[in-house]
């Protein structure tokens, strides 16, 4: 089968959808980990590299607006929420045996829909107030 | 015949399978809890500024249990990278490659988050 075959013609069920996205949003904050790590750095250091910190979101760095920087942070946010919420179904189901049809597709549809509601909620804070 | 199967499985292969699927799990229970405590702090208490956020990670309880999330992120990113590469990348050479990329940018990371973590 042929790789567009299997995104387009295969019909996804949600639980297949929120182990895609596990990995990649596993994959996302592999990726930015250095800057996830800056950031701590940053904000921890000293009072001048707090500053540093506040400003690369308010005011940008270089030719980078500050925007760009928050819409990384709101994808990490995302990413850490949809691997957190799906990481505890996962820890759920491998300490119970919930493994029933109906269990997976509500409980897989629960970590999509309350990762985006949170995100949407902390995106709010992080760019409006 | 000798039965074969559920408890009386003869089990072969190199066994790492079951330690790195409960190391995943154990590192994600400590990296969850962590979340919680940060998360309570930040939540409960006075304005947020540097004072009050590096004084979260000041406290010494709260560094040995930072120290404990990095490693954990450490050896859980490791678990996991590795399931992708073995998924999705056949050649094994090309494969080995990434595995070797993932494990210096995993070290590399914890070794400046705990050089962070240490000098507060």
């Amino acid at each position: 089968m042929r790789l567009v075959d299997a995104i387009t013609g295969y019909r996804y069920p949600v639980m297949a959808i929120v182990s895609i996205l596990h990995r990649a949003s596993g994959v996302i904050m592999f990726v930015l980990m250095p800057f996830i790590i800056w950031m701590f750095d940053a904000s921890v250091s000293s009072e001048i590299s707090y500053g540093q910190f506040t400003s690369v979101f308010a005011a940008g760095v270089g030719f980078l607006p500050g925007w760009f920087f928050k819409l990384i942070a709101l994808a990490l946010i995302w990413s850490y929420l949809q691997h957190f919420i799906a990481g505890l179904r996962h820890l759920w189901m491998d300490a119970t045996h919930a493994v029933d049809l109906q269990f997976g597709r509500q409980s897989a549809f629960f970590s999509i829909v309350a990762s985006l509601v949170l995100t949407l909620a902390l995106g709010i804070k992080l760019f409006f107030f | 015949m000798e039965q074969n199967f559920g408890s009386k499985r003869t089990v072969v292969g190199a066994h790492y399978g079951l330690r790195d699927w409960l190391s995943q799990r154990i590192t994600a229970a400590v990296m969850a809890l962590f979340t919680i405590v940060l998360l309570l702090q930040v939540l409960f208490g006075a304005e947020m500024g540097y004072d009050r956020w590096a004084g979260i990670f000041s406290s010494q309880w709260m560094k040995v249990l930072t120290f404990v999330v990095i490693v954990s992120l450490l050896v859980h990113a490791w678990v996991g990278m590795r399931d992708v590469w073995m998924d999705y990348v056949r050649p094994v050479g090309a494969r080995l490659l990434f595995q070797v990329v993932t494990i210096v940018w995993l070290v590399g990371c914890a070794g400046w988050a705990i050089q962070v973590l240490w000098r507060l």
